[in-house]
């Protein structure tokens, strides 16, 4: 098991402010995706580094993601 | 099964917000809602929305709410609190409507000691008609009414509400924090949350004053509006408590 990020990708703005705080920097946007709102959303580059300190969805104004810690 | 650390709050609806991206108005009203959510005050919660970007705020907030015009939150707020005191009425207010047009209704508010919290989001413009300049616009900052840059010599110098305020006799709780960083997250949270505690007890006027971002306004990206906060507003507009338990600090 590793920890876990729910991403809602339909919510997502592509502000980038998540990514901008990820202190693992494993965060990117998506350039190969457009969300219904015509935006790239957020993805996840490498979840073995995700330390789960929720940094990213605290920063989110929208509300997109959810962090979930293994235990 | 993993343990949760963070997801959306039930303080708030599924509805999107109306927000432009990376807009810091979306990250406060979290902070609001996770205060009332924690204080157990949701379902007697009344928001008080104002005239900017943040009109539909009712549509955002998991409580009731009434949209006031512009600049009256707090005389609507007044109203709501005395007719109703088990609700805990707070407004939500740019710095347009608060420190412009509504500068008369939040002073009374605060002058006749109204039990009510009063969130400021200040980022310095006026967001939702084209980011004109607000009282709150720094000098030498360029907005759609400065286009050259605001002057000292023939607007004055940005309004320190917070300071203001605080001056107030009956104004009980006053504090200036920001959202531009996750440490300055939390200590804004916490000064919500004191904001509402001390209406929840009958404690009177508080306000907690957030400085916030405007990337569209501002012509920034979201990043780098973050960085214009610390470095451009935070100097002038320093964070911290002005006033406590009805005592100003200095
Ligand atoms: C009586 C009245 N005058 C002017 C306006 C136009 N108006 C709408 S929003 C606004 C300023 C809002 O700025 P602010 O409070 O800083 O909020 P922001 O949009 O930046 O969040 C103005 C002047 C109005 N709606 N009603
Ligand atoms: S902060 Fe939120 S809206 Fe912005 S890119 Fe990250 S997940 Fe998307
Ligand atoms: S115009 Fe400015 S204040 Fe209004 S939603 Fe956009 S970024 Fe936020």
């Amino acid at each position: 098991m590793a920890n876990l990020l729910t991403i809602e990708t339909k919510r997502c703005k592509g502000c980038g402010l998540c990514a901008y705080v990820c202190p693992k920097k494993i965060l990117e946007l998506d350039m190969s995706n457009v969300n219904d709102k015509g935006y790239n959303p957020i993805k996840c580059i490498d979840m073995s580094e995700c330390t789960a300190c929720a940094m990213c969805a605290r920063m989110c104004p929208d509300s997109v993601i959810k962090v979930e810690r293994d235990v | 099964m993993g343990k949760v650390v963070y997801e959306k709050s039930k303080g708030l609806t599924d509805n999107p917000l109306s927000y432009c991206p990376g807009c810091l108005h979306g990250t406060i009203h979290k902070l609001v809602a996770e205060s009332l959510v924690e204080l157990e005050v949701l379902d007697r919660a009344v928001t008080v929305a104002s005239v900017g970007c943040s009109v539909v705020a009712y549509q955002f907030f998991n409580c009731d709410a009434v949209q006031a015009a512009h600049g009256r939150a707090p005389a609507v707020a007044t109203g709501i609190k005395r007719v109703s005191p088990d609700s805990i009425v707070f407004t939500y207010q740019g710095d347009g409507d608060l420190a412009a047009i509504g500068m008369a209704e939040i002073v009374h508010a605060a002058h006749r000691g109204e039990n009510i919290t009063v969130i400021f989001v200040n980022n310095g413009i006026y967001g939702m008609t084209g980011g004109q300049m607000a009282p709150t616009t720094l000098i030498t900052q360029k907005t759609s009414t400065s286009p050259f840059g605001r002057k000292e010599a023939t607007t004055g110098k940005p309004l320190k509400v917070s300071e203001m305020i605080a001056q107030i006799p009956s104004a009980y709780y006053i504090e200036r924090v920001s959202a531009h960083t996750v440490p300055h997250l939390v200590k804004a949270k916490k000064a919500i949350k004191k904001a509402f505690e001390n209406q929840i007890h009958g404690k009177g006027f508080s306000m907690v004053e957030v400085l916030s971002t405007c990337s569209i306004g501002w012509h920034m990206t979201p990043v780098e509006s973050l960085s214009h906060v610390e470095n451009s507003m935070m100097p002038y507009f320093p964070l911290g408590v002005y006033k406590d338990e009805g005592e100003v600090i200095s």
